[in-house]
């Protein structure tokens, strides 16, 4: 299967769709690992760097947006969610202004970089703001599909892409992307397995194990974070009565949290999380990490079984 | 300026300071001090300098104004108010349950509000996106800001420093409200950020150093920044904190306290003998 990380996939996204939207593009000296020098190259009088200065990027692409703009923000999730958190809310969030914040090197799969630049705290750090649309793509069409989304959606978004290259499931031609929605992409009656980015795939190996030991699990790609999909879950927690959720997040913020808000209130049924579990990263090769720190497709096979016993 | 004008504009700011002094004291709550010393300024922009039109506050091609200091909102709120973006009658709901009039500037809510500030070092940041925004769309409108001296402390206001003249956003003027007083004291004890026209300077901003109670100075300051091309300009105006009323002047205690009823009423009459005094010019 051909592999693109989903950070090639936003810089493709950038550059097509810079054809037809008036985009502006904003990055903080990271362009070449952003992935946002694609969109540079073709329309530099659109792309603006703000140097090492996330701060004054998140508040600048407001003050353009607040002229008319659609602005895309870019740096690394780390700096983008956490540096300038209070930028995001105050400057963006609060005002309801029309800034995507392309936050690319999410997750521990960065790799050799270590903890300072892994960011598995994001997708909570986001999550809590009011007005803010959290999109985790899982791969290239899907980044793509995501990206034209944000650009028609009137208001914050923000866009997590990952470094390393990850497989290409879904098809251009077919595969429809809408915010807020969940997609059933394996069906099963015996536990659902909801997953995010780059667990995703994990996912659905799991669920091919799983089939062969006579287990019959759904997986549901979550690509939306916020707007959660409510419907999906609920009716995944009646249907199947079991849910694991798989994020390369911390377990505490993240999709797990979000499924088990909608879980608690709706339709109490047991679940657990895979992610990383409150701690940090460190540096390493992005598959050796992902092993030791469980985001794998086997740990997800071992959680529906331990799910599965509390039914 | 003809004296006249200068007359006008003096009654106007008088006015603006009764305003701003009634919603910081209907409100128990706000930021006298620093509203007092920009009121001359805000007048000056709303009443003479800014391309605007209350009946049409989205207009794309018009002037903007961000209150990077956005704790002075009684000063902003006030100036639009007289200047007929919306009723004078609603001042004294200013930071009240259900107000529209937010305890810091909040774009969505309060018509001719430009962009929601409050978190200080943010402002001079958007500004900065509006005047890229201008140069993108080849637009001709014009950007002000207003900063507080105290808030230079804040790192994002350098990293703004050092955007603005690398894209040679000449249609940005900032200004300081140079009043050399914060919440905690004499900007010079708590953290000094002088000397303030050097520092823009080896930023690569023109910067002028004048009164900020002056009309006259501050048209000038502001016709020399129009003029000066490649380059944003600032403006640091000395100014007085608490200008206007004797008791808040150069009282770092006025900062964030509102007046009681009968310092409240002492103001007003010092305001009125003031509005009386320029009538009869």
């Amino acid at each position: 299967m051909a592999k693109t990380a989903t950070r090639e996939a936003y810089g493709m996204a950038l550059a097509e769709f810079g054809e037809s939207y008036d985009i502006v593009v904003l990055d903080a000296d990271l362009s070449k690992s952003t992935k946002t020098d694609t969109f540079k190259k073709k329309f530099p009088e659109r792309f603006f760097n703000t140097g090492i200065a996330e701060a004054n990027m998140m508040t600048t692409a407001a003050g353009l947006a607040s002229c008319g703009k659609i602005v895309f923000a870019s740096s690394f999730a780390m700096f983008a969610a956490g540096r300038a958190f209070e930028q995001v809310r105050n400057g963006i969030c609060y005002p309801n202004l029309n800034v995507k914040i392309g936050a690319t090197h999410a997750g521990i799969s960065v790799g050799e970089d270590g903890a300072t630049h892994q960011c598995l705290e994001d997708i909570g750090i986001m999550r809590t703001i009011p007005n803010m649309v959290i999109l985790n793509p899982a791969d290239k069409v899907e980044s793509i599909l995501a990206v034209e989304a944000a650009i028609k959606h009137e208001g914050p978004v923000y866009l997590r892409f990952g470094r390393l290259a990850v497989p290409e499931i879904f098809d251009r031609e077919t595969y429809k992307f809408e915010i807020g929605k969940g997609v059933e992409i394996m069906e099963g009656t015996d536990a659902t397995i909801i997953a995010t980015g780059l667990m995703v795939p994990e996912a659905m190996e799991a669920a091919a194990k799983l089939k062969g030991e006579g287990l019959s699990v759904r997986v549901i790609n979550m690509a939306t974070i916020k707007p959660i999909d409510k419907d999906i879950i609920v009716k995944a927690a009646k249907e199947t009565g079991a849910i694991v959720t798989a994020e390369e997040h911390n377990i505490i913020g993240g999709l797990g949290s979000a499924v088990a808000e909608v879980l608690a209130e709706n339709s109490p049924v047991p679940m657990k999380r895979v992610g990383t579990e409150d701690k940090f990263g460190q540096s390493g090769k992005p598959a050796e990490l992902l092993e030791l720190y469980g985001l794998t497709a086997a740990n997800i096979a071992k959680q529906v079984k331990e799910v599965l016993k509390m039914k | 300026m003809e004296t006249s004008r200068i007359t006008e504009l003096k009654l106007i700011a008088a006015n603006v300071r009764k305003d701003a002094l009634t919603a910081v004291h209907s409100a128990s709550s706000g930021h006298p001090g620093g509203s007092l010393s920009i009121a001359d300024l805000l007048t000056l922009l709303y009443f003479e300098v800014m391309n605007i039109d209350p009946k049409d506050p989205k207009n794309p091609d018009r002037d903007r104004f961000v209150l990077s200091k956005g704790h002075c909102a009684p000063a902003l709120y006030s100036v639009l108010a007289e200047r007929g973006f919306f009723p004078v009658d609603d001042i004294p709901t200013f930071r009240k349950t259900g107000s529209y009039l937010q305890g810091h500037p909040d774009m969505k809510s309060v018509p001719g509000v430009d962009m929601s500030s409050g978190s200080l070092g943010q402002g001079v940041c958007a500004a900065n996106g509006m005047a890229l925004a201008g140069k993108i769309d080849k637009k001709d409108y014009r950007v002000y800001t207003v900063l507080g001296d105290g808030e230079l402390q804040e790192g994002q206001v350098w990293e703004a420093a050092m955007y603005a003249p690398h894209y040679k956003l000449d249609n940005l003027t900032a200004f300081v409200d140079f009043n050399g007083l914060q919440i905690d004291g004499d900007i010079a004890e708590v953290m000094s950020p002088l000397p303030i026209d050097k520092k823009f300077e080896s930023f690569g901003w023109h910067v002028i150093v004048t009164d900020a109670h002056d009309f006259e100075a501050l048209l000038s300051a502001i016709n020399e920044a129009k003029e000066t091309k490649g380059k944003p300009t600032m403006i640091i105006m000395k100014s007085v904190k608490g200008k206007g009323v004797s008791f808040m002047e150069n009282n770092a205690a006025w900062h964030g306290s509102a007046p009681n009823d009968e310092q409240y009423a002492q103001a007003i009459k010092e305001l009125d003998a003031e509005i009386a005094k320029l009538k009869e010019a």
